[in-house]
């Protein structure tokens, strides 16, 4: 499904402040593949997921999403294949619009002179129903009104709303409350897995990195380190995981927000 | 001064406010919508004069104010085309095509900087050849400027409704959400920045003729003006549906006209008039900032009141 070979990506170039972020990573997912990815503060996360996503163009290296070459397709291309979410969830949504003009925008259907139909509005209505969160009956208020975990919510239906072939999970429930973060990653597992959807998630959670999906990535210094899977990522624990970080980077991993999970 | 006149005047300022708001409107699609401050608003607004009065001049008054919003088009698509393609900043880009449409409004007006249309037939001739022997017969000019507001104001609310119109407010509220519904933001920039430039020309072409003369001048300090006006309707409307704040942008443009009537009878002479609309702008902004600043602003003085009092104890 996603085939990336060799991907680098260094920022500011020839100046003091160079710092390669992409180092030749490599990384093939099987349609249907759901891979958490862990990784330290500054490991390349979230630029593989810029590269992936199009808010960049690489230096060197191919990115191929079903047979098609997106290497350097703009990132409003990309957009038609693929769906993400960000940590931040104002990123996702346009806060002075109403919801239902939202989801129109993310559904984007019929042509550019096309108004809301009635059928749309309904099909809206039954798929924000099923985040029970009541904002079915909301449809014509501005999206700005509706709370982090609430707008994380509809971001969700939105970047799914068109089954995408790959979804990108940027630590998409770390800035909600438990709670609420429990909730939308319930969501999230229903609908990737209704969808059989093909998945990345980064995420600092090392139990949800072993539990969700069915393969673990570890990142470091702009590479795939760690790629477990089937029986090897059942039998492993948390201390195993975090003993396969050291002995891959021989460093000790001092990221509080990692080791408390 | 007699009741005659007061009318009079309040007639003038409507007529001007409704040609006006039509740059309003613009403002309303670029500015809060798209979110783009397009500084090049006054050489388009002469821009769609010139053209409009150079196509009335060779008896076509119809096409001119079709003329106009073409040339509006183009001027807005070059905007565009320089702040997204180009990466010219895109205030900055408003300022260059400003200056650069300064000559080539004198080039259409074939090296003239005045054009006179006392006997050209205009829109506004034409209606009142229409309306001659009905009651509306003396209104001709406020019955042209109100079709074309309702027209346009009617055109914008559809078309902001429409998908092409969703995507153009995103793209000023959240253009990365724009990208990720797999929409280019350079396409939807283009397109509200050459609707909105098509809208100043036609005011700017529709004030030619009402006044029946185009000087180069005409649109200078148009920008502040259809701000200050958007700014006022904004104030008065609040929030709702576009329909709502499209109106409550053309009520705005009718009021600084007759906020600016009104400074004209008070003896002010006419070369202050550019400095009243400036004081509005300033004051349109500003009033809303001290009215939220306004409570922080008490509790820390009675703060220091208390503090004061303890101090005295």
């Amino acid at each position: 499904m996603l085939t990336i070979k060799e991907l680098s990506k260094t920022f500011n170039p020839g100046t003091v402040n160079e710092r390669k972020a992409l180092s030749g990573l490599s990384l093939t997912l099987q349609s249907g593949d759901f891979a958490t990815i862990i990784g330290a503060n500054g490991a390349g996360k979230s630029t593989l997921f810029n590269a992936i996503g199009g808010t960049f163009l690489t230096d060197s290296g191919r990115i191929v999403l079903d047979g098609e070459d997106i290497t350097l397709l703009p990132e409003y291309r990309r957009a038609k294949m693929i769906g993400r979410l960000f940590q931040d969830p104002m990123r996702g949504t346009a806060p002075g619009m109403t919801i239902e003009e939202n989801l129109a925008l993310a559904a984007g259907r019929g042509g550019w002179l096309s108004h809301i139909r009635k059928e749309d509005r309904e099909l809206f209505r039954d798929r924000l129903a099923l985040l029970g969160m009541g904002l079915e009956d909301r449809m014509r208020q501005p999206v700005g009104l509706l709370s982090g975990g609430q707008r994380q919510a509809l971001a969700l239906m939105m970047s799914t709303i068109v089954p995408p072939k790959l979804l990108l999970l940027d630590e998409h429930t770390a800035a909600l409350d438990p709670a609420t973060a429990e909730k939308v990653l319930e969501l999230t597992k229903s609908i990737v897995a209704e969808n059989h959807l093909t998945c990345l998630m980064v995420t600092h959670n090392m139990h949800s990195a072993l539990e969700l999906g069915n393969r673990t990535l570890m990142m470091d210094a702009g590479r795939i380190i760690l790629d477990v899977g089937g029986a090897q990522r059942a039998q492993m624990t948390v201390q195993d995981l975090l003993e396969q970080f050291k002995a891959g980077v021989g460093k000790e991993l001092d990221n509080d927000r990692m080791l408390l999970s | 001064m007699d009741f005659a006149s007061v009318l009079g005047l309040g007639q003038t300022a409507l007529e001007l406010g409704l040609i006006c708001s039509l740059t309003v409107l613009a403002l309303f699609l670029s500015y809060s919508m798209l979110n783009v401050c397009d500084l090049s608003t006054d050489g388009c607004f002469t821009l769609g004069a010139t053209v409009g009065a150079v196509v009335a001049l060779s008896g076509h008054p119809v096409l001119s104010l079709f003329a106009a919003m073409l040339a509006g088009v183009c001027s807005g698509f070059l905007t565009s085309l320089l702040q997204t393609r180009m990466g010219v900043d895109s205030l900055l880009s408003g300022i260059v095509v400003n200056t650069g449409l300064y000559s080539i409004n004198i080039a259409i007006m074939g090296g003239a900087s005045l054009l006179n249309l006392n006997k050209t037939e205009t829109v506004f001739s034409m209606m009142k050849k229409l309306l001659a022997g009905t009651f509306l017969q003396g209104q001709y000019k406020l019955v042209v400027a109100l079709l074309a507001v309702a027209a346009i104001v009617v055109v914008l609310t559809l078309f902001l409704r429409t998908r092409l119109g969703l995507a153009i407010r995103a793209t000023g509220n959240n253009p990365g959400m724009v990208r990720s519904s797999s929409i280019n933001t350079v396409f939807t920039t283009t397109v509200g920045l050459c609707i909105s430039g098509s809208f100043t020309a036609l005011s700017g072409c529709l004030l030619a003729q009402a006044q029946k003369a185009v000087d180069i001048n005409l649109g200078t300090g148009m920008v502040t003006i259809a701000l200050a006006s958007l700014l006022i309707g904004g104030t008065l409307m609040g929030k709702g549906g576009i329909f709502k704040r499209a109106c409550g942008v053309v009520l705005g443009a009718i009021i600084f006209r007759l906020v600016y009537t009104i400074a004209l009878r008070l003896n002010m002479p006419a070369f202050m008039l550019k400095l009243v609309s400036s004081v509005i702008v300033v004051l349109a902004l500003s009033i809303p900032y001290f009215k939220k600043q306004w409570p922080n602003l008490r509790r820390r003085m009675e703060l220091r009141r208390q503090a004061a009092g303890k101090d005295g104890v």
